[in-house]
């Protein structure tokens, strides 16, 4: 039996030896779950944009790595109409699609593909469209089906889209995941095959990696796409390994079993920065944790009830016990990240006598009893919903303000919350495409109210008309006097109680180079290069 | 002997039927739709949200569904995922194996390592090995698994770099499934060093998840022991002068075996549980991660499939078990 275990061992050491020599080529990722598919047309969860979309679709615009501006993709440029109604898309020449095991292109990317993509899942009539069960909820979500009134094949490279109304965040959009372009000769072949969902599960693309296997909750492998017309990445070999629990993602990284892992424990990030081999990289997340006070309710229709109970939360007590220390406060409902951030904004100073005072000149001297609502599910924007809806009960107790907390499942408390059942209720949101509008419309804008997404139910006239103009308008330094001035009045109403933004944290082996930190949330690994 | 493997089968059908039952019933009970779920924060429209409850037939009266549900079971559709929309049955052959690759390796590491411990412990009652080890199966059997688990990982991966932290293989090698069985496949893949590298990734995991029934055979096994050591012709073997040695390997451990084939035969159950934490925490690609992630999601098709699978393996061994126990012991075949 010594023998034995001896032998392992040996054959063990010399499979490491093995694995440093070649690793120089092979980058490693230690993700934390596992794709739905591979078609980011279907799916919501960042976990399959970074197994999908990053790797291996492009998109007709694209966002410039690391930021939120709208960079050409597979569209070379644009042309606009001057009503905004009509967006005119030349497409890039000479881009092959994958050659795979499984698919060897017969001709380039053009038209087709973007009409395919997008026809996929406007039109209900297409014969994708039911394939996989599309529920395409990320188009439906941005109001995409609304909004596209036509797409003319003009020629083999152009596309025209025609619009309903002028909606200047749908560049974005088409910057974002849902809006992938891929084969229509694939599709049609694998639909000749009697195998059409196989389109969603073994992807064909034009991006910088090419889909080479997936084990089912273990492993997923991409090579690199030589061809790929941005130039080829920076390694050979890219590989997702599957790892649910932080602590052991941290444990493989150590041990070098991977060189870049997602979502570390906050707890562990003091020893990872100490640690020599490890660099932690650091950028504020695109996104906002609230509490949204139920504007339609008393006493919360009284805009100094709403100040007053702002003020009275020690919002830096909550940063440092639920975000410890991996967040920062909000002042706007928009992170300072995002383009239009009005830095002048004065926020509301923690001061619990003010906030008596002016609980009592509203006509509360002996506070009142409400509820805070705490999400059960653990969020970027949200670590701890329970923990802070606690500090804020203690909070409010100093002002003589009696709040329950309450809590329901997770599908349950969102459509509660949409039907307005709370008095205050704790939330939060992550940017979709980078565009202000993502926020401020559908979050505070009336229509948002009507449907339940405007948790405050707030619709307030001089704030909806800055953000519709704004909306509008194509030109993005016409657009941000107009959303400063919306942050503005925002403040001034007190919907919500903006509590935090998140931070997020990176860990990488110290050989890793190049790595850029998606805003937006994905993981890619285009620019990547380790270093010997 | 046949008439009681028709009895025992007689009670296997309607233990399914109520698994089905449970299954179904247990995951409409807890609250929760599919849908506002997998929109989250986004939310979406009413009529949408109805379009999509018909496409999944979830609007239909819960009586309909099950009826629905158990018509499909009966000819072996166990339905789609709600989330991934692949068979329940194809993703569950898909990660199966692995699953019974940990808990095969689990269970012989609990019955090599806990026999001898059981007999140790009895023939030395009383004495410094009896106490502990004892001890050791009592510490084993109260720490929490995913605890466990992770003090392996911490001491003999992190600390110590002995083994791997997680995945099945080394990265480096990559082969088609044949089996699905990491063991075997490597064997097949016919690459140098694969198998080993198999063995050496399963070391861990397949350690952390032996824990509980080791203890569990070396008590039984101890106890089953003792009281056979004291039985009539266990004296009488030893008056004719036998050799302790043939005493106990022969004459005592034959008969004291009966009960811990049943215990392990019950420990497979509790075998599949240790494996969904043991999976989680090393990333083991089996059914564990599989069936939570699909309670959380309210994939209805995956936790019902899921559990209906799982409890019929479980029924299958522990009818084996059964029946092996019968022609192993005459007794029992009689009383039936």
């Amino acid at each position: 039996m010594k023998k034995l275990i001896g032998a392992s061992v040996m054959a063990i050491a010399a499979s490491t030896a093995f694995a440093t020599s070649a690793g120089a080529q092979t980058l490693i990722f230690c993700s934390e779950g596992s794709p739905e598919n591979f078609s980011p047309a279907l799916s919501t969860a960042g976990t399959t944009f970074t197994a999908s979309s990053t790797p291996i679709y492009n998109r007709l615009a694209q966002f410039d790595r690391g930021t939120t501006s709208v960079i050409p993709g597979l569209a070379e440029s644009w042309d606009v109409s001057d009503d905004g109604l009509t967006y005119t898309f030349n497409l890039r020449e000479g881009v092959p699609f994958h050659s795979t095991g499984y698919f060897t292109p017969s001709r380039d990317f053009n038209a087709d593909d973007v009409m395919f993509s997008f026809e996929r899942q406007l039109d209900t009539e297409h014969p994708f469209h039911n394939i996989s069960g599309g529920t395409y909820t990320y188009f439906n979500g941005m109001g995409m089906g609304d909004l596209i009134e036509s797409i003319d094949r003009v020629d083999d490279y152009t596309v025209r889209f025609n619009l309903t109304q002028p909606v200047s965040p749908f560049l974005s959009n088409l910057a974002m995941d849902f809006a992938s372009i891929y084969s229509a000769e694939y599709a049609e072949q694998m639909m000749d095959a009697g195998t059409p969902e196989q389109l969603d599960l073994q992807p064909i693309g034009t991006g910088p990696w090419v889909f080479q296997a997936y084990q089912r909750d273990a492993v997923i492998r991409y090579l690199r796409n030589n061809d790929y017309w941005g130039g080829p990445a920076g390694v050979e070999n890219l590989i997702y390994s599957i790892t649910p629990d932080p602590q052991v993602r941290y444990q493989k990284l150590l041990a070098g079993e991977c060189h870049i892992m997602a979502y570390p424990n906050p707890a562990d990030l003091e020893q990872m920065e100490a640690n020599e081999d490890v660099n932690v990289m650091t950028q504020e997340g695109l996104n906002v944790g609230y509490l949204a006070f139920n504007t339609e309710r008393e006493p919360f229709d009284n805009r100094d009830v709403r100040e007053a109970l702002a003020m009275a939360v020690d919002r830096q007590a909550i940063l440092d016990a639920v975000f410890q220390g991996a967040g920062q406060i909000a002042t706007n409902p928009i992170p300072p990240t995002m383009w239009s951030w009005n830095g002048e904004v004065v926020d509301h100073e923690y001061d619990p006598d003010a906030a008596r005072a002016l609980l009592a000149e509203a006509g509360y001297p002996d506070g009142f009893s409400t509820d805070i609502w705490a999400m059960p599910v653990q969020r970027p924007y949200n670590p701890n919903a329970r923990r802070m809806a606690e500090l804020i009960q203690e909070d409010w107790a100093q002002i003589g303000v009696d709040a329950e907390i309450i809590s329901y499942e997770w599908g349950e408390y969102l459509q509660r919350s949409r039907d307005g059942e709370h008095d205050t209720v704790l939330l939060g949101w992550t940017g979709d495409n980078g565009d202000p509008d993502n926020f401020l419309n559908d979050l505070l804008g009336c229509a948002a109210a009507e449907v339940g997404n405007n948790r405050a139910r707030w619709c307030h006239e001089p704030f909806e008309s800055l953000i519709q103009e704004a909306r509008t308008i194509s030109n993005q330094d016409e657009r941000t006097p107009l959303y400063e001035q919306a942050q503005a009045v925002f403040k001034e109403e007190v919907p919500w109680l903006t509590v935090a933004h998140s931070v997020v944290f990176v860990p990488m082996r110290s050989e890793v180079e190049g790595y850029i930190i998606d805003p937006l949330g994905s993981f890619g690994f285009y620019e990547v290069t380790l270093a010997e | 002997m046949l008439s009681f493997v028709l009895r025992r089968l007689g009670v296997v059908i309607p233990t399914f039927f109520g698994v089905t039952i449970l299954a179904f019933a247990l995951i409409h009970m807890i609250p929760g739709d599919p849908i506002v779920v997998m929109a989250g924060e986004r939310g979406m429209s009413d009529e949408r949200h109805a379009e999509l409850a018909a496409q999944l037939g979830i609007d239909r009266p819960l009586i309909e569904q099950y009826l629905a549900y158990i018509g499909n079971v009966l000819t072996g559709n166990l339905g789609e995922s709600f989330v991934s929309r692949t068979p329940v049955l194809t993703e569950f052959l898909e990660l199966f194996p692995a699953t019974l690759e940990l808990s095969i390796s689990a269970m012989l590491i609990a019955v090599v390592l806990g026999l001898p411990a059981g007999i140790i412990a009895a023939i030395n009652r009383g004495k410094w090995p009896d106490h502990t080890l004892m001890g050791a199966a009592l510490t084993g059997y109260s720490m929490p698994i995913f605890w466990w688990a992770l003090i392996l990982i911490l001491v003999f991966s992190g600390y110590l770099g002995w083994t791997p932290v997680t995945n099945r293989i080394s990265l480096l090698y990559f082969f088609e499934p044949v089996t699905g069985f990491m063991l075997i496949d490597s064997l097949l893949s016919g690459q140098p060093g694969a198998f080993w590298s198999a063995v050496h990734h399963l070391i861990l995991p397949a350690t952390a998840l032996a824990t509980i029934p080791m203890a569990v055979i070396a008590r039984m096994t101890r106890s089953s022991m003792l009281e056979v050591l004291s039985d009539d012709y266990i004296r009488t073997a030893r008056a004719k002068g036998l050799s302790p040695r043939r005493v106990i390997g022969i004459h005592a451990l034959r008969n004291a075996l009966i009960p811990v084939i049943t215990v392990i035969g019950l420990q497979v159950g509790a075998l599949f549980a240790g494996a969904i934490l043991t999976e989680t925490i090393f990333a083991w690609p089996g059914i564990g991660k599989w069936l939570v992630e699909s309670i959380s999601r309210r994939d209805y098709p995956v936790v019902q499939g899921g559990i209906l699978l799982v409890a019929t393996t479980v029924i299958l061994v522990n009818l084996t078990v059964d029946i092996l126990y019968g022609v192993v012991d005459p007794r029992i075949r009689r009383r039936g």
